[in-house]
């Protein structure tokens, strides 16, 4: 598959715009300005990049605590989500839900989740719909590879599987599940193995090259609804930050950080693709310039917001 | 005597009880060289080994399970739920398996478990790691639930927990991480007597406050404040809270006449609602002079928002007001 130039362009620029926004996520929290802590993906831009611009808006993807690029990636608006981390009235989940549980229905992410695995069972169900529904559309569940090990990850797997639903799953192995060396935590071949061991076709991919992830997921996405079957990618790439805001990273080298940042940072590495492949340094410039002002004014417009006002909570509590 | 945090003290207790029973083990997430997202079993496993501190795969149904097949055959097991919120995914081995194994085999087994985590809100955690569950597992019979509030009596109640032939869930407010206080490293006690006993935090003869666990703390900062110099509160810490001890309520409540209940749950079927229950449906309904009141977190999931977060959890002044409507 040869992307064209526009789509690889705006692969670059959907990379940057979430390392740019977790970075400046990182700033404000030193600041103090944000209460709780935060999962960031830094290192990891390129598998929810390549993920999330393979589907349409009406494709719908559920997203873990490591959800930030996700949510762009399907289209979010930078400045919902800063207001949402600052508590304010125009965050996505007005001030509800933070970092971990941003929600954004409009642009088709189902939610960031909390909990390890836990959306896993919803993807099915999600998939579900659109098989009774009769719609041509799959849904694409990211999940850690720390979520393989849960209960939920197999009924998932099992029944998307034995009811042939369209879901697309995805597994940003990243290596560690928090503290625990993902080599020590699965048993078995491969955490790709897990799904063909269920029936459904799966593939280990570079999770850390964008185009190789754009082109899974739009071959896969093609073959789930063309077969009626769901499908499988483990994509592998590391994080370089800690775990939370808490991590003294204590479980790994700084040389294998090191190593992931000099040799297989996603960004660098497709720069340096287009650049050989003849986009210009100035365009890309311009392209990340863009980037940054958009994050400045977020930014701004963010902590110029107002505050979620306190409302009935309980009420708010039901439909 | 050492100053320790509450998370400091459980560490202690945990190694006192590695130390001195071989058939003890912990198992659970990143309590290994993570040292527990807490910190709370930080150096136990350069102390004691990969034997017998196992770190365990994200897997929190087979985490409690595992400790109950281990319980019944000898083996000393304590378990990490990390934050408590992730024991919703192990309620199948807890609620139905380690509950009740021992009644229903007719006695032949015992389940001595500890399942511990970090409960509560206070730190920005959001919805799914903020909860305070406690008294779902006080509907369940078969199970003790046990709630400290500082560092001391975590400790002591950590000990007695382990002591205890029965499965017990050892909820540790996050709040009590971050305060330090000297505390007694006493032995390993004899027997688990310890567990189902209250203690009076304050004494006091105008009003009896009824709390567990962080909202402890918050009681004591509310009736410290000047509004109150001239009054006598009585603060009784349940330290239990399945089963509750109802006769140290009950001496209280002689005394003082009167009742209120905090905790950051809300209420619906609570612990609260129990202490209250139970007092009215007692002969103390005709000693106590107004109805009691119960002040609890609200009904609603934990916002991630500061502003927002402090609404949703009883604030010191929101037990004042309710102290001195009662007075
Ligand atoms: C059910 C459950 N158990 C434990 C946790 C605590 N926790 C949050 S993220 C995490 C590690 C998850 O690892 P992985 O799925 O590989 O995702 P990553 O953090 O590497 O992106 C853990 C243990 C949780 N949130 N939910
Ligand atoms: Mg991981």
């Amino acid at each position: 598959m040869t992307l064209k130039l526009d789509k690889r362009l705006e692969l670059h620029r959907m990379m940057m715009l979430i390392r740019l926004f977790e970075e400046a996520l990182e700033e404000m929290f030193s600041r103090g300005l944000l209460h709780g802590t935060m999962h960031l993906s830094i290192g990891q831009e390129a598998s929810a990049t390549g993920a999330c611009l393979a589907l349409d808006k009406e494709d719908l993807i559920t997203s873990t605590h490591r959800g930030h690029g996700h949510c762009l990636g399907k289209g979010a608006d930078p400045f919902k989500m800063f207001a949402e981390l600052l508590g304010r009235e125009d965050g996505y989940c007005r001030g509800r839900g933070g970092s971990m549980h941003i929600a954004d229905l409009s642009n088709g992410n189902l939610g960031a989740n909390g909990i390890v695995a836990g959306s896993l069972t919803i993807s099915v169900g999600a998939a579900l719909s659109f098989q009774m529904q009769k719609k041509d559309n799959i849904v694409l569940c990211f999940f850690g590879d720390g979520a393989v090990n849960e209960g939920s990850f197999h009924e998932a797997l099992n029944l998307a599987s034995l009811w042939d639903l369209p879901v697309l799953f995805l597994c940003e192995n990243n290596q560690y599940g928090m503290s625990m060396a993902s080599d020590k935590a699965v048993a078995g071949e491969s955490i790709a193995s897990r799904g063909n061991s269920y029936g459904i076709e799966s593939i280990q991919i570079d999770g850390n090259d964008v185009e190789a992830v754009f082109e899974s997921v739009t071959n896969f996405k093609n073959e789930i609804l063309s077969s009626n079957r769901p499908k499988f990618i483990e994509a592998v790439t590391y994080r370089y930050r800690g775990h939370s805001k808490s991590d003294r990273n204590l479980y790994r080298t700084s040389d294998e950080i090191e190593y992931w940042k000099e040799e297989k940072d996603p960004i660098k590495r497709y720069i340096g693709k287009l650049i050989e492949s003849g986009v210009t340094e100035e365009k890309l410039k311009e392209i990340d310039e863009g980037v940054k002002e958009l994050i400045r004014d977020s930014v701004k417009k963010a902590l110029d917001s107002p505050m979620s006002p306190v409302t009935n909570l309980e009420e708010d509590s039901y439909a | 005597m050492p100053e320790l945090t509450a998370g400091q003290s459980i560490n202690k207790a945990l190694s006192l009880i590695l130390e001195k029973n071989q058939t003890a083990f912990l198992a659970g997430e990143d309590i290994g060289i993570y040292g527990g997202a807490f910190g709370v079993t930080e150096g136990l496993l350069e102390e004691f080994g990969s034997e017998r501190i196992k770190d365990t795969p994200i897997s929190e149904d087979v985490i409690a399970g595992l400790a109950v097949g281990a319980s019944m055959t000898g083996s000393r097991p304590i378990v990490e739920m990390q934050f408590s919120d992730f024991i919703v995914n192990a309620m199948d081995p807890i609620v139905n398996q380690a509950a009740k194994l021992h009644f229903m085999y007719g006695g032949a087994v015992n389940v001595p478990i500890v399942i511990r985590g970090a409960s509560g809100a206070g730190t920005g955690a959001a919805a799914q790691h903020s909860q305070s569950l406690e008294s779902w597992f006080c509907h369940v019979p078969g199970l003790k639930v046990v709630t400290p509030s500082n560092a001391q009596n975590a400790y002591d109640l950590l000990l007695s927990s382990f002591v205890d032939p029965n499965p017990v869930i050892f909820m540790e407010h996050k709040l009590i991480y971050k305060v330090k206080e000297n505390v007694t490293l006493n032995p390993i006690p004899k027997d688990s007597s310890y567990l189902g006993n209250a203690s009076v935090a304050q004494e006091g003869t105008d009003l009896t406050v009824v709390s567990y666990s962080n909202m402890v703390n918050v009681v004591k900062e509310a009736v410290a404040m000047k509004e109150l110099q001239n009054h006598s509160i009585e603060i009784v810490d349940l330290q239990t809270v399945s089963p509750i001890d109802f006769e140290t309520i009950k001496n209280s409540l002689i005394k003082t006449k009167k009742l209120l209940v905090c905790q950051e749950a809300p209420s619906n079927s609570s612990v609260g609602t129990t202490v209250v229950s139970e007092v009215v449906e007692s002969d103390l309904f005709n000693v106590l002079e107004t109805a009691p009141k119960l002040v609890s977190g609200l009904h609603s999931p934990m916002p991630s928002a500061k502003h927002l977060e402090s609404t949703v959890i009883p604030q010191k002044e929101d037990i004042l007001n309710a102290i001195q409507d009662m007075l």
